[in-house]
């Protein structure tokens, strides 16, 4: 039989096409477009070569900032993933509880990020706040507006505080779907409770925590809100990360070609 | 090894079972003798695989107590039983070595490597699986996951029993026999108390020396392969086991006739008055077409299996079967039935009577 050609199904693909336009590709192409022009404002242009490119590759200030970020992401996962096993393991597999469980683990990924922030910005504040005074109590010097430790365990803190619970959600759907025979059958080889978690649990969680590792990198490799509000990228530069600096290059400074560069090189 | 004793048992899944139909398993009483291999029968559903969890300690009875050689284990935990059991679906170790995976129940009780490695040999030779010894076990197909579950479940010579839950279903039919043969060899090898649950007749009675079969959480009878067969004690066990199963006619008996619809179909037993549903039970391989003698039926039609034929017909409303030799010149005017009456039971409320000699 003769296949119907009929063109006009094209036109089915245009709203997707329109909606992608304009939500990333439209943008994207916008940033790559300053990343080659400079401006002195009133929208007035002018042909920038690649001029931006090589003084972002050979600026300390971004490479700086990429390293604060890849630090951060590193520690942050460090200690997301293995607490959210962690927490994961230890949640009731069935029943009320673990419906509870399962509710209590989503409220804070329910929580917008600004509001995050500023819950820790107050939290920690020595003055008024609950932590920040408790540790001021104990004797602790404790103040992330000043500290480089404070603020950096202050952002890392919350981050695990806010995004554990996404790799724990995700370990504990890869643990349910682990069936009762595997550890029926590791109980009748008689493995010791480290064993069926090395060769049993963590290979079939290993397709879910690729996710969360992904997830997670991404996610905390464009963190900017949470720490723009406690810290705003200080003390000095040392809360920096890739997204607060942009936001400085772009806006603050209105160095948009050079912020367009630096954005398209670490996309890439 | 060991005697295995089953004593007042009964489990349910619920917390507080009230009623009778709330036990998946009903009271149970019953010695596993040290080794023997028995066959658990029964249809899907009917607490096989809770008997066998109980046994190996997966799963603790609500009521009861289980004695391995007279000692009570109801409490121990699976690892103290010391039992090998191999389930339905494979479970195997996806990221070891197809060796490491047999190697393993010896490790994890501290066997030398010398000795594991001897025996992973042995067993990997007894599944067939000497050349993949070296690979992960991560994407075999599933039988050959299965081979190393059933290897798994071997690989300790010295457990109390061997448990296999429906080991074989995933396994091709060539294999299924030749894997079947390997454990009956390895039980008259080594002794092991071994009980097999399935819910496929031939494997059961291949396999084993006693079958049990279990209907609705309970058990109908346990016996040899021939007691199954001549005297089923159920209605169910009647109709489970024999292809095509049992034939079952609703009846009424007075001495040493039963009465079929006003038929007299002569039995070799006297029996008394009986209450409730009374059937009788004939085997298609006891029932004979015939032109001239017995009752009337209506052949609805013939199936030729290839060592015999099947003829499925209709007798006062009641679909029977009947087996003929494969040779047999079946007729048009072949419109009545003999039953054998040495071959009759008689069941009341699905129950095995035994009459009295007539």
């Amino acid at each position: 039989m003769e296949k119907t050609v009929n063109q006009k199904a094209w036109f089915l693909v245009l709203p997707v096409l329109l909606l992608v336009a304009f939500s990333a590709v439209i943008p994207l192409m916008t940033v790559v477009n300053y990343s080659v022009q400079d401006t002195f404002g009133n929208n007035v242009f002018f042909w920038a070569g690649l001029e931006w490119f090589t003084e972002v590759l050979e600026s300390d200030r971004m490479w700086a900032a990429l390293g604060r970020q890849l630090v951060f992401s590193g520690i942050i996962l460090a200690i997301e993933l293995p607490l959210g096993i962690f927490v994961a393991l230890n949640m009731p597999k069935k029943g009320f509880w673990a419906s509870v469980c399962l509710v209590l683990m989503a409220l804070p990924l329910l929580i917008p990020w600004n509001v995050v922030g500023t819950i820790w910005q107050i939290f920690g504040r020595v003055d008024i706040g609950l932590l920040g005074h408790t540790l001021d109590a104990f004797g602790i010097d404790y103040n992330y507006t000043q500290g480089f430790i404070a603020a950096w365990a202050t952002v890392i803190v919350m981050d695990v505080w806010h995004w554990t619970s996404l790799v724990a959600l995700l370990a504990y759907a890869g643990l349910q779907s682990i069936p009762d025979a595997y550890y029926q059958a590791a109980k009748i080889d008689q493995a010791s409770r480290w064993k069926v978690f090395r060769y049993i649990e963590l290979p079939k969680m290993q397709g879910v925590l690729m996710i969360a590792i992904l997830l997670r990198f991404m996610d905390s490799f464009m963190i900017y809100t949470e720490p723009f509000v406690v810290t705003g990228g200080g003390p000095g530069n040392s809360t920096t990360f890739l997204s607060i600096d942009l936001v400085k290059m772009a806006l603050g400074q209105f160095d948009l070609g050079p912020a367009a560069a630096s954005r398209s090189c670490t996309s890439w | 090894m060991a005697k295995i004793t089953l004593d007042n048992l009964a489990h349910s899944y619920l917390a507080n079972p009230t009623s009778e139909d709330d036990y998946a398993l009903k009271e149970l009483n019953h010695v596993w003798n040290d080794g023997e291999a028995y066959a658990l029968l029964g249809a899907s559903g009917c607490g096989k695989s809770t008997l066998l969890n109980i046994i190996s300690g997966l799963l603790k009875p609500s009521r009861g107590r289980i004695l391995f050689n007279d000692q009570d284990v109801t409490d121990a935990a699976t690892a103290e039983r010391n039992i090998a059991q191999v389930f339905q679906f494979p479970v195997v170790y996806d990221t070891m070595t197809v060796r490491d995976n047999l190697a393993f129940p010896l490790r994890n009780r501290g066997r030398d490597e010398a000795y594991v490695a001897e025996r992973v040999q042995e067993i990997a030779r007894m599944i067939g699986m000497e050349a993949e010894l070296d690979r992960k076990a991560r994407g075999l197909t599933a039988d050959a996951k299965q081979k190393i579950s059933l290897g798994r479940g071997m690989v300790r010579k010295e457990v109390n029993a061997l448990l296999f839950d429906e080991p074989l279903t995933v396994i091709d039919p060539h294999m299924k026999w030749e894997l079947r043969t390997q454990l009956k060899s390895l039980h008259h090898e080594f002794g092991h108390t071994m009980i097999y649950v399935t819910h496929d007749q031939t494997e059961a009675l291949t396999f084993a020396d006693k079958v049990v079969v279990m209907y609705d959480g309970r058990v109908v009878q346990i016996g040899t392969p021939q007691e199954l067969f001549e005297t089923p004690a159920h209605t169910f066990v009647g109709y489970f086991i024999g292809s095509p199963g049992m034939n079952v006619i609703p009846a009424t008996i007075e001495g040493n006739v039963a009465n079929v619809n006003g038929s007299r179909v002569p039995l070799s037993q006297a029996f008394g008055k009986l209450d409730g549903k009374v059937e009788i039970g004939v085997r298609p391989e006891y029932a004979t077409l015939s032109a001239s003698e017995g009752l009337p039926v209506k052949v609805r039609r013939v199936e030729d299996v290839g060592r015999h034929k099947i003829i499925r017909a209709e007798f006062f409303g009641n679909d029977i079967n009947i087996i003929a030799d494969e040779g047999a010149a079946i007729g048009a005017d072949m419109n009545r039935v003999v039953f054998d009456p040495a071959h009759i039971n008689v069941y009341a409320n699905d129950w095995r009577v035994e009459g009295e000699a007539a």
